[in-house]
């Protein structure tokens, strides 16, 4: 005797918005393990309270933002330290942004120059409002005490 | 090089959402609807494609090109992606240009789309920001809108362009698409209202920036031979020019500007280039699409542009790497009046005439921006133009230029990180 071979049902359903077409909700979620690799120092400085900028030791160029390799020689770059303050080159704040972000609007975006470093170095800007920031105004870096080894554990405040 | 012409377009008409079809069928019928309009090609002529989307996230669906491939019935022909960001569709018409150039390929067909309306507004927002280096920008909260209003910003700190300024750009383009039915959003507009909708990322608001759509649109480029053969009116691609730069801008140098035939060194005395406030990579490709084209001023020898307007604030800037105008006269040039069109009014004190229509289809500001999708749309309705088949494509003449020659097809990635120009010519 034959026995019918069935899968076993489950009680699951589908989240439907439409039957014409059908829509239905399709959930989708990552953990990436993702590496800093040769950027790595960077985010180990941050948790020291430093900010590490990478210079050329060939031409002389200095990278605010750091790159292992120049964009003008090709060549390797070295570490070093930026100083602590530095302008606001250009801002915004911003009242919308990307999804993970939206709770924290609104907020303040700035481009940070620092003497002497020919590039800049994106931050947020906190302890001011729109109306207050101007371009050139001088900006002091902070770090978050409890790193987390995130981009966001160094952010900028008006130094005067 | 073998001389390369459009033979056709087609496109879909441009929405915040679709559902109803899936990309495959979106771009099948911009593609029957240009093969319409050459019944002397027959399918079996085209010798393969190139397929453009930007994003992955969006669709899903991995080697979604390989399925539209499919769709269009082009296996086993050969055909690839290309992907570029915002200057996807740009990217992929240089592409297919090259395959014909090289004489690989005599027809070859080029097809983007994308189907932003899968996630919501600000997952998408997230996902477009994913564009920008994911250690340095992204985790700040940086997003598009973020990153061009600090390029502007400091465009405004630089030059003293205004926030008027840009709502002009916003209201030209809104305008102008009010006569095109392909586009997603025409409107009649005032500054005041681009002034007052909401604040996205000071100083743009949501009038000052494109939205997201579902869309595709197809061009097929054939070489000479076939060109004439199977259509009355081919337009020639008369110049390719690409430029790039660096992801992140704050690793944009501060240094000499890149000058046109058009301009000279003391122009631009203690002038810091490209900054965040240009962008080079814009400057370059039309550089060497000039010089490829023959062009020495684009002002006098180019009857229309159709741009990169994702921001109001990146068409002035564009104006300015174009070089309709001087680095720093953008704000100026579309206050004065110079990108409109003649015959619109547009309820605005234009106090000169119009010198060279920008963005007449109304742009992605208006048109909308599906984004491997966009490119490809510029060069439809600028084939179009240079046709003279507006008003049949259209159903009014209104948009039509008359007596165009040639145009300009400007696509724009990143924060100005791809770049790529083509300059079109009537035949
Ligand atoms: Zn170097």
């Amino acid at each position: 005797m034959s026995k019918k071979i069935k899968i076993p049902e489950t009680e699951e359903g589908t989240i439907l918005f439409n039957t014409d077409p059908v829509i239905i909700k399709n959930h989708y979620e990552m953990d990436y393990i993702h590496s800093y690799a040769q950027d790595s120092p960077f985010f180990i400085g941050l948790t020291k309270g430093v900010l590490l900028g990478s210079e050329c030791k060939e031409c002389g160029y200095k990278y605010a933002t750091p790159r292992m390799h120049c964009m003008y020689c090709g060549k390797e770059t070295a570490w070093f330290e930026l100083p602590e303050t530095g302008k606001i080159h250009t801002w915004t704040t911003c009242y919308y942004g990307g999804e993970a972000f939206l709770k924290e609007t609104p907020y303040n975006l700035i481009l940070v120059e620092f003497d002497g470093v020919d590039t800049l170095f994106q931050s947020r800007l906190i302890g001011i409002k729109e109306d207050e920031i101007k371009i050139g105004m001088d900006v002091k870096a902070q770090f978050l005490r409890n790193s987390k080894f995130k981009i966001t554990d160094v952010y900028f405040a008006p130094s005067s | 090089m073998k001389k390369v012409y459009l033979i056709s377009g087609g496109i879909t008409k441009f929405a915040k959402a679709h559902p109803e079809k899936d990309f495959r069928l979106m771009v099948r019928e911009a593609y029957d609807y240009a093969l319409s309009h050459v019944p002397r090609l027959e399918p079996s002529m085209i010798d393969g494609s190139v397929v453009s989307y930007f994003s992955d996230h969006f669709t899903r669906q991995l080697m979604a090109g390989a399925m539209v491939q499919d769709f269009l019935g082009l296996c086993p022909k050969p055909s690839r992606r290309v992907e570029g960001g915002g200057a996807t569709g740009g990217l992929c018409i240089q592409s297919a240009y090259e395959a014909v150039a090289s004489g690989r390929m005599k027809v070859i067909v080029a097809a983007g789309f994308e189907t932003m309306s899968r996630v919501n507004t600000w997952k998408g927002n997230e996902f477009i920001a994913l564009a920008s280096d994911t250690n340095y920008d992204y985790p700040l909260g940086g997003f598009y809108t973020g990153y061009y209003a600090m390029m502007v910003v400091r465009h405004m700190h630089e030059f003293g362009t205004t926030p008027e300024q840009m709502a002009c750009v916003s209201v030209k383009n809104h305008m102008n698409a009010l006569h095109n039915p392909f586009a997603q959003h025409p409107a009649d507009l005032t500054i005041e209202d681009v002034r007052k909708s909401e604040m996205v990322s000071w100083p743009l608001t949501r009038l000052d920036c494109c939205t997201m759509s579902d869309g595709a649109a197809v061009c097929i480029l054939a070489d000479e031979d076939t060109a004439f053969k199977v259509c009355d009116n081919p337009v020639l691609i008369k110049g390719v020019g690409t430029g790039t730069d660096c992801m992140r801008m704050a690793d944009r140098p501060h240094g000499d500007v890149i000058l046109l035939p058009n301009e000279k060194e003391d122009d631009y005395k203690d002038f810091k280039y490209p900054g965040v406030h240009s962008f080079r990579a814009g400057r370059t490709a039309a550089k060497m699409a000039y010089e490829h084209a023959g062009i020495s001023n684009p002002l006098d020898e180019l009857d229309f542009i159709e741009l990169h307007d994702a921001y109001t604030s990146s068409e002035i800037q564009t104006y300015e790497d174009l070089g309709l105008c001087r680095y720093g006269e953008g704000g100026s040039f579309v206050e004065k009046g110079k990108p409109f069109l003649k015959d619109i009014d547009y309820g605005l004190e234009l106090p000169e005439k119009a010198v060279i229509p920008v963005n007449p289809s109304g742009g992605l500001l208006a048109s909308g921006h599906p984004v491997g999708a966009t490119g490809i749309m510029q060069a439809v309705f600028s084939l179009w133009q240079l046709q003279g088949t507006i008003g049949k494509h259209f159903g009014t003449d209104k948009l039509q230029i008359k007596d165009a020659k040639r145009g300009l097809i400007h696509s724009h990635a990143g924060t100005g990180t791809y770049v790529a120009v083509t300059i079109l010519e009537k035949t």
